[in-house]
C-alpha cells in the first residue's frame, strides 16, 4: 500500500457493485468485503438480486446487485447509500443511481452504453447521465470492456471468457481507490483455479489493469482511507444469516448428542439453510428435500417422533402450508425447528425482498389453541446464536418454535467472532431410559410443564400419540371436556413458563427518559445504528429489541415505565405493536413502519425520531 | 425389514402382545377387524422385538388403526402419513414402519406423499384398506369409488374416473405391489409378512367392505360359490390358473397385446398359461395383472409385484456414513474454523 498525501480519512464508507446478472458482482463484492475484513475493517454486506435467474440481459429486471458498508468503527448496517457506485451497464445504472449519496461517485462501463443498451435500460434519450441527471455526481467513464479485452490480447483466450472478467477490472479500480491491496485476491484466483492456470493469469491482469487505469485516471477518481476498526481480539470468519443457522442447528445436535435431520422444500430465500445442511453430511446431517412444504414438515416430525433433533426451513407461503401439522408437533408435545426466512407478501408477494409481516402468522396463524414458542434472530451472525436457543427451547421444553429471520439478514453477512463450543450451554435431552416403570407419555416436569421423550426402539415403553386431544397423563385419547380446558391451560402454561429461561430485555444507549425505540428480529442493525448515532448528538434516546417474542421476557414491563413514550417500529404494519397492546395493554404505543421490500435506513429513521422529539 | 430387527434367545411374542388396551371401536362388522386380526398374527412370525414396530397413521377410519396395536404408534393428520413414516424410517432405520392408511388419505389428500413414498423405495409397509368410501365423514364418494357411485357427495353419481391403486403404485415405479380382501385373513396375514420382508416400499391393497355406507362393494368377489372364478390368487413361479375347478387361466393376447381369460381343455393346457413372476423388473404384465377388473377379468390376489432395488433409507444412511469417515471436521468447532478465517490482534 503507497502512502497517498490526499487520500480522504473516512469512519466508514459504503460501495455498492451493480451489473447484469451475469457480470459476476456478487463475486465482486464479496472479494472486495473480504480483503477489507482481512485488513482489519469492520463490515456488513447486502446481496441485492433479481427473483428471475437470467432475466433478459441488459434490462432493468436482470440487475444485480451487491452493497458492502466498511469502518473503522462498528458496523452494524450494509449502509443506507453508496459513496461509491459501480455500474457494469446502463441498466445497472438506472436502477441504482438513486442509491447514491450526494457527491458520492459512479463508475461505468462505458463501452456499454451504446444505443442498444440504453435503450434496453429504458432509457429515452441517448444520455442517461443528462436524463436521470446525474451529472451532480463524480461520474468516471471508464471503457472496462475495450481495456479488458486490450489486457488479454495475447493469452488467446476466447472472446466470451475475456469479457467475463470485466468485473476484476472495476475490483482492480475499486481497490485503488481505497488503497487495498491486491494479493488476497490473487491467493483466492490461485486457490479457486488452481487447475486452471490461465484463468488465474488472466484474472490477475485485469485486475492489475483495473488499478493502474484508476491511478492513472487519479485526478477523477477519489482517494479514500478507511482505518481498521477497533474490534475485539480473535479468530474472525464471514458469515451469513442462513449459513449461520444451518450452523446453529448442527451445533445444537452436536450438544444435544442427537442426530440432525431437516426436511423441507426449497423456497426463497431460505434454501440456502437445506443446501447448506445437506452439504454438511460430512457433519452427519440427515437432509431430506421433501415433495412439498408440508412432507417437508411432517417428515421432520416423524424424526422427532423417532428421536431426531428435527428442523423444517421455509418463507412465509410455507410457513402457511405448515400450519396443520405445526398444531400436530404441538399437540403431541414433540420438540422441532420451523425456520421462516421472512420475504414480501401476502401469496408469492416479493421473494427476494425482506419483510417482517409474518409475526402474526407465526404467533395465531394455526386452527385451535396452538401455542408455540417463537424467536427471532436480528443480525446475520446471531442466526447462529438463536438456532441454537431454538433447538435448545425445542428440546428442553418439549414444543416446536419458530425461528423468524428474514431475507435481509438470511443473505446479508458479517464478520463473526469465531465461537468455540465449550462456551456454549449443554442441552439436556428429556429422554426417557429403557427400564423406567410405570412411565406415562403426558407425565410432566413441574418446573417446565415438558413431558418426557420415550423414542421408538426402547424396550417396554410402546406408545402412541397423535394429533386427537390427549388424556392428561396418559396420552390416550380423550373427549372429556374439562380435560381439554386443562390440556388448552397446560399446553399455553408450558410456553409460557419458557420465560423463566431466557434473558431479560436489555436497553441499549439511554436507559430511561423521553423516547424508546422498540424493535424485533433483522431490523437490528439500522436501529441500533441510528439511537447510537443519535445518543452521540446528544438525544433522549434508546433501543429496547427483542429477540424472544412468546414468550416475552419477564422485564418489558418494568423497561417501558422507564421511558414517556414507546415506538415500535417495524417493516410490517404494525404487528408486533399489535401483540404488544394485548399483551402489555397500559402502555401507549406510537409506530414507525414501512412496508417496501426494503430495510429501514438510518437516515429515515433519525429524521423520524427527531421529528417525534420536537413535537 | 433389516437384519438388526431379528432376535435372538427372547420370549416368543404372539398376536395377544400386540394388542393394546384401547377398546376397538370400528362398527361391528366393520372389515377393518379383520385386517387388524392379520397384521397381529402376521407379526410375530417376522421375529423382530416388538419395540422396533412403528406404526403411523394419517385420518380416516383406518387411521385408527395404531391405538389398538401395542407398538409404537403415531396417529397422524389427514394424507400425511406417507410423510411422517418416512421420517421415522430415515431417522433410525433399523425399525420395521408400517403405515395405515385409507382411499382417501392416500390417494386424494395424501396423493402426492403416497407417490413420492413410492418413487424414493423408502422402506416403509404401506397398508392401504380401500372401501370406496370416505366412511368416517359419512358416506361421501372417495378417488377409488366406482365411475357413477351414488353418494352423499353425489347423489345424481359421480363422474370422474377412480384412480386403481396397483396402476398409480407402478406408475410411480413402485417394486412391491399386493392385493388382498377382508375376508381372507390367511392370505392378508402371508401378504403382510411378504411386503414386510421386502426391502423398500411395500404397497398391499386390502379390499375392505364397509358395511355402513358402501357394504357390499366387494361383494362379488367375497361370494362363496363364485369367489374362485372371480379371482385369481397369483404366486411366483406358479401358472397363472384359477376357477373352482381350477379350470380357468391366464394367457397373453399377443395380438392385441392384452391378457385373455381361457378355458382349460382341448385348445389350451397349463402349460399354455402365464406363469407368474413377481420379481421380473419390466412392469408390463405386472400392470395388466394390477388392473384386472371384475367381470372381464378375475380380480388378482397375492403379491403381483416384487422386485429388488435400492432403498431410499438405506442409501441415505450409506452416503452420511461415507462421507462422515471421509470428513475432515471432527467437531463443530472444525466446521467453525474451517475456510477462510483471519485474526484480529
Amino acid at each position: 500500500m503507497s502512502k497517498r498525501a490526499n487520500a480522504i480519512e473516512r469512519k466508514n464508507a459504503v460501495i455498492r457493485f451493480s451489473g447484469d446478472s451475469g457480470d459476476g458482482m456478487q463475486l465482486t463484492g464479496t472479494l472486495f468485503s473480504d480483503t477489507s475484513a482481512f485488513i482489519g475493517n469492520d463490515l456488513s454486506t447486502f446481496p441485492d438480486y433479481p427473483s428471475e435467474i437470467r432475466a433478459p440481459q441488459g434490462t432493468i429486471g436482470g440487475v444485480s446487485g451487491f452493497q458492502v458498508h466498511v469502518g473503522q468503527t462498528q458496523i452494524k448496517t450494509p449502509g443506507d447509500y453508496a459513496d461509491i457506485l459501480v455500474a457494469m451497464n446502463p441498466a445497472a445504472l438506472r436502477a441504482n443511481a438513486k442509491w447514491v449519496k450526494e457527491g458520492g461517485t459512479i463508475i461505468i462501463d462505458e463501452d456499454s452504453f451504446d444505443e442498444k443498451g440504453i435503450q434496453k435500460a429504458g432509457y429515452k434519450t441517448n444520455d442517461p447521465i443528462l436524463e436521470d441527471k446525474l451529472d451532480r455526481f463524480n461520474i468516471i467513464k471508464a471503457p472496462i470492456s475495450s481495456l479488458t479485452k486490450e489486457a488479454l490480447k495475447d493469452l488467446g483466450i476466447d472472446p466470451k471468457s475475456i469479457l467475463r472478467s470485466k468485473n476484476m477490472f472495476a475490483l482492480g479500480m475499486v481497490y485503488w481507490i481505497f488503497d487495498r491491496p491486491l494479493e488476497y485476491t490473487e491467493k483466492y484466483f490461485e486457490k479457486k483455479f488452481a487447475k486452471k492456470p490461465l484463468v488465474i493469469e488472466a484474472n490477475k491482469l485485469v485486475l492489475h489493469a483495473g488499478y493502474n487505469y484508476a491511478e492513472t485516471v487519479e485526478h477523477m477518481a477519489p482517494s479514500y482511507k478507511v482505518s481498521p476498526a477497533d474490534i475485539d481480539k480473535g479468530t474472525y470468519r464471514n458469515i451469513s444469516g442462513n449459513i449461520a443457522t444451518a450452523w446453529g442447528f448442527i451445533a445444537a445436535a452436536e450438544k444435544a448428542n442427537l442426530e440432525l435431520f431437516c426436511g423441507s422444500y426449497p423456497i426463497t430465500p431460505a434454501t440456502e439453510i437445506l443446501q447448506e445442511l445437506s452439504a454438511r453430511k460430512d457433519m452427519g446431517v440427515k437432509s431430506f428435500q421433501a415433495e412439498d412444504e408440508i412432507a417437508g414438515i411432517c417428515t421432520s416430525i416423524g424424526a422427532s417422533f423417532a428421536g431426531d433433533l428435527a428442523v423444517t426451513t421455509t418463507s412465509g407461503p410455507g410457513l402457511a402450508l405448515k400450519g396443520e401439522a405445526i398444531g400436530l408437533a404441538v399437540m403431541t408435545e414433540l420438540p422441532l425447528v420451523i425456520v421462516d426466512v421472512q420475504r414480501g407478501g401476502p401469496s408469492t408477494g416479493l421473494p427476494t425482498k425482506p419483510e417482517q409481516s409474518d409475526l402474526m402468522q407465526a404467533l395465531y396463524g394455526r386452527n385451535g389453541e396452538s401455542p408455540v414458542a417463537v424467536i427471532a434472530a436480528s443480525t446475520p451472525s446471531n442466526c447462529f446464536h438463536y438456532a441454537f436457543q431454538a433447538a435448545k427451547i425445542a428440546v428442553e421444553h418439549m414444543t416446536p418454535v419458530i425461528l423468524l429471520t428474514d431475507g435481509f439478514i438470511a443473505n446479508g453477512s458479517e464478520p463473526w467472532k469465531i465461537p468455540a463450543m465449550a462456551e456454549y450451554p449443554e442441552i439436556k435431552v428429556p429422554r426417557v431410559k429403557e427400564g423406567t416403570q410405570n412411565w406415562n407419555p403426558y407425565a410432566r416436569d413441574v418446573e417446565k410443564l415438558a413431558r418426557t421423550w420415550a423414542v421408538p426402539g426402547t424396550k417396554g415403553l410402546e406408545h402412541r400419540i397423535g394429533g386427537l386431544e390427549k388424556d392428561e397423563l396418559k396420552g390416550s385419547v380423550s373427549h372429556d371436556p374439562v380435560n381439554h380446558e386443562k390440556m388448552v391451560k397446560i399446553r399455553e402454561e408450558k410456553v409460557q413458563r419458557i420465560a423463566n429461561f431466557i434473558p431479560e430485555l436489555k436497553v441499549e444507549g439511554k436507559q430511561n427518559g423521553d423516547i424508546l425505540v422498540v424493535g424485533w428480529g433483522g431490523t437490528y442493525g439500522h436501529l441500533a445504528t441510528a439511537v447510537a448515532e443519535l445518543n452521540e448528538a446528544g438525544k433522549d434516546i434508546g433501543l429496547a429489541h427483542f429477540n424472544y417474542i412468546k414468550p416475552l421476557p419477564r422485564n418489558v414491563r418494568e423497561v417501558f415505565a422507564k421511558f414517556k413514550r414507546i415506538v415500535v417500529c417495524e417493516i410490517n404494519l404494525g404487528q408486533f405493536a399489535d401483540y404488544l397492546r394485548m399483551n402489555l395493554p397500559e402502555f401507549k404505543y406510537l409506530q414507525y413502519n414501512k412496508v417496501q421490500g426494503l430495510p429501514f435506513t438510518v437516515v429515515e429513521l433519525k429524521a423520524h425520531f427527531e421529528k417525534l422529539m420536537e413535537e | 425389514m433389516s437384519e438388526n430387527q431379528v432376535i435372538e434367545n427372547q420370549p416368543i411374542i404372539t398376536a395377544k402382545d400386540f394388542k393394546s388396551d384401547q377398546e376397538v371401536r370400528w362398527c361391528p362388522g366393520c372389515g377393518d377387524h379383520a385386517i387388524l386380526n392379520a397384521i397381529q398374527r402376521a407379526l410375530p412370525e417376522l421375529g423382530y422385538k416388538k419395540e422396533n414396530f412403528a406404526f403411523i397413521s394419517g385420518i380416516g377410519c383406518s387411521s385408527r388403526f395404531p391405538y389398538y396395536m401395542n407398538t409404537y404408534g403415531f396417529h397422524g393428520i389427514h394424507g400425511r402419513a406417507s410423510a411422517i413414516a418416512s421420517g421415522v424410517k430415515v431417522a433410525n432405520p433399523k425399525l420395521s414402519v408400517w403405515q395405515i392408511t385409507g382411499d382417501g388419505d392416500a390417494l386424494a389428500i395424501g396423493g402426492n406423499h403416497f407417490i413420492h413414498a413410492i418413487r424414493r423405495n423408502i422402506d416403509v409397509n404401506i397398508i392401504l384398506f380401500n372401501n370406496e368410501i370416505y366412511g368416517l365423514t359419512k358416506g361421501q364418494y372417495s378417488p377409488t369409488s366406482k365411475f357413477g357411485a351414488v353418494t352423499k357427495t353425489s347423489p345424481y353419481g359421480t363422474v370422474e374416473h377412480p384412480f386403481h391403486p396397483g396402476e398409480l403404485v407402478i406408475g410411480a415405479q413402485g417394486k412391491f405391489f399386493a392385493r388382498s380382501i377382508d375376508g381372507n385373513l390367511k392370505l392378508s396375514q402371508e401378504i403382510f409378512i411378504e411386503a414386510s420382508r421386502h426391502d423398500g416400499t411395500s404397497v398391499v391393497e386390502i379390499l375392505q367392505n364397509c358395511v355402513i355406507y358402501n357394504d357390499k362393494t366387494h361383494a362379488a368377489l367375497m361370494d362363496k360359490e363364485h369367489k374362485e372364478d372371480r379371482t385369481i390368487i397369483l404366486k411366483h413361479g406358479e401358472p397363472m390358473v384359477f376357477g373352482k375347478n381350477n379350470d380357468k387361466g391366464l394367457v397373453l393376447d399377443t395380438k392385441n397385446l392384452k391378457l385373455k381369460v381361457v378355458q382349460l381343455g382341448d385348445e389350451y393346457t397349463e402349460k399354455d398359461l402365464l406363469v407368474h413372476n413377481a420379481e421380473e423388473a419390466n412392469p408390463g404384465i405386472h400392470l395388466m395383472l394390477a388392473n384386472m377388473r371384475y367381470p372381464e377379468y378375475p380380480v388378482a390376489f397375492g403379491v403381483i409385484r416384487k422386485v429388488k432395488d435400492q432403498t431410499y433409507d438405506k442409501a441415505v444412511k450409506a452416503q452420511v456414513d461415507d462421507v462422515r469417515s471421509k470428513s475432515k471436521f471432527k467437531c463443530m468447532d472444525d466446521l467453525l474454523r474451517s475456510g477462510t478465517t483471519w485474526e484480529v490482534k
